[in-house]
């Protein structure tokens, strides 16, 4: 038996009409079927969080219903689960909103299951934290936490699934989970039975991030070309009960499914290959092969499995100083002087003006600018040739009024710097940093809510 | 005669906290022995040091015919800290391959 899982948003920010060429996709598989939806970045949840703040019935996935509408009716029909994050800081006001959806789509049996147990926030100094490699915060020096919590794995999502859920919303649990999950529960795979785990935990892995499996994030004109960038197909995996997986997507859409794509995704934000971590699996991918069957359809195997971890990988989120940026171009004959001439009055005033603990970087766009260290410019190519050049000044600092200050000097130079400078814009955020911790999986307890369906509420 | 990297393999960069990530591949597999060889820790090392990297981890994927790097401490704070505009380091797979290296043969 073949299990098939699509990916309908790899990010929070993704394209809202990826599910539905996926969704007809599916129908046409005589398969257990589910799709997932990841929108939950790092920082997104603590995001999320600062909006439930302000508003109690705020805080889930602000797409939530741009991602579903056109899909949800169909999956309930045809018995396509859905699984997503976007319950972000709040599964029980998604679980509400795509409630009210169904409902006015002629679905009002639906049987919708909420996740909770990830929001640790409460109980933060009650639990026995330990660091996270490479961190180098003490999680009791954390001031103005907004958010904590705890990756969970696909055990009470299969628990979900289990009791009936059509819908399993949920908040932070790790991305390979949301297909872990149902390709478990279909293939009622053991819990301890590491390889196929593995294999589960990877399809999810390939997937998750929407179309990067797909051609998304991989077109470089002239040396990867990429066929229909407009209508990129979001990708599907096919995954058989001894693990074989095969990714593809759907029919008639625009990307491209290669070797060459699903190895740069395999990779994708790994670091030890030999023990990829997940709450569910240790991922060994040393021996992991890919092979083109046919187009756009690519089988990966190989993968191994070794037990899953003791502790669970905790992010906690808190606020911490602001940021405040601005910029200002200078274009045509010696633009490079000029824009080079305004960097330094610029830092000059600053440094009559503002505090010496002022974080401040300076680039030159369309000279340096990503590629070069923080705290200095340091490449100087092309200087003659640039013409058209945007000066950019990032700064930090823990008040608010320093870092208004300072952008406002590069706002200045409209009227007392360089000849020649215009397009002015400049913006202030609220800084929101995370940090990394593991805790004991005993002390993380996730629970199962179900909402409607025959027989509930 | 040098060439850029770019020519002979491809990347995708990844983050976590303050540490990269980048995948590297050949386009053809019978050059995947001379990218281990042009990819050694103190090659990459050099090429990122103006970003304060700390460390590079190389493993080797001979099935793939690809190289995993990881480097501490090249993203200056990454989306927590960095002024940087690509706080995730998402384009340094782009510095990667613009890497001078000696065509293989």
């Amino acid at each position: 038996m073949t299990v098939v899982v699509g990916c309908g948003a790899g990010f929070s920010g993704d394209r809202t009409d990826a599910a539905r060429p996926l969704v007809d996709a599916l129908m046409s598989y005589d398969a257990p079927r589910a799709l997932m939806f990841e929108t939950l970045g790092e920082r997104t949840l603590a995001a999320a969080q600062l909006r439930r703040i302000k508003d109690p019935d705020s805080g889930d996935e602000p797409l939530l219903e741009e991602f579903l509408s056109p899909v949800l009716s169909d999956c309930l029909a045809n018995h396509i689960t859905i699984l997503g994050n976007f319950g972000a800081a709040n599964p029980t006001a998604a679980c509400r909103r795509i409630q009210q959806l169904a409902q006015r789509l002629g679905h009002s049996q639906a049987c919708l299951a909420t996740i909770h147990g990830d929001d640790v926030r409460d109980r933060l100094h009650a639990l026995d934290w330990q660091a996270w490699e490479g961190e180098k915060r003490s999680i009791s020096a954390l001031e103005q936490v907004v958010a904590a919590n705890v990756y969970l794995g696909a055990d009470a999502l299969i628990e979900a699934m289990a009791q009936g859920a059509q819908v399993v919303i949920t908040g932070r649990v790790a991305d390979p989970s949301l297909a872990l999950a149902p390709l478990c529960y279909y293939h009622s795979w053991a819990g301890d039975d590491w390889d196929k785990l593995a294999a589960g935990a990877l399809a999810g892995h390939l997937i998750e991030c929407g179309t990067q499996v797909t051609g998304g994030y991989f077109a470089d004109p002239g040396v990867k070309e990429v066929p229909g960038m407009a209508s990129l197909g979001y990708p599907l995996v096919e995954v058989e009960r001894n693990g074989r997986l095969v990714v593809t997507k759907p029919p008639g859409t625009g990307g491209l499914v290669t070797e060459q794509t699903v190895k740069e995704q395999l990779l994708y934000e790994i670091h030890n290959p030999g023990a990829y971590i997940t709450p569910d699996v240790v991922i060994d991918l040393e021996h992991v092969r890919v092979r083109q069957l046919t187009k756009d359809r690519v089988e990966v195997t190989g993968v191994r499995g070794k037990p899953a971890p003791d502790r669970l990988k905790t992010t906690v989120s808190f606020l911490d100083g602001y940021q405040g940026e601005a910029e200002i171009s200078y274009a045509g004959p010696n633009a490079f002087a000029r824009a080079n001439l305004a960097r330094e009055t610029l830092r000059q005033r600053l440094a009559l003006r503002c505090p010496a603990n002022l974080r401040a970087r300076f680039d030159l766009i369309g000279i340096s600018s990503v590629f070069d260290g923080d705290s200095q410019l340091t490449a100087q190519t092309l200087q003659d040739a640039a013409n058209d050049i945007r000066l950019r000044l990032a700064v930090e600092h823990a008040d608010k009024s320093v870092v208004e200050l300072a952008t406002q000097e590069l706002l200045a130079l409209y009227c007392c710097g360089p000849a020649g400078g215009g397009g002015v814009r400049r913006h202030h955020t609220q800084r929101l940093k995370t940090a990394s911790y593991l805790v004991p999986r005993q002390q993380v307890a996730p629970t199962v809510t179900l909402h409607g369906g025959e027989g509930n509420e | 005669m040098s060439e850029l990297l770019h020519r002979y393999a491809h990347a995708r960069a990844g983050d976590k906290g303050d540490r990269l990530s980048l995948g590297v591949f050949v386009y053809q597999e019978d050059h995947y022995a001379w990218l281990v060889e042009q990819l050694s820790e103190p090659n990459v090392a050099a090429l990122f040091e103006h970003r304060g990297v700390s460390h590079v981890t190389r493993y080797l994927l001979p099935h793939l015919k690809g190289v995993n790097l990881v480097l501490d401490d090249a993203l200056q704070g990454g989306v927590n800290g960095a002024l940087n505009l690509d706080g995730h380091g998402k384009t340094l797979s782009a510095l990667l391959l613009s890497m001078q290296v000696t065509p293989p043969t």
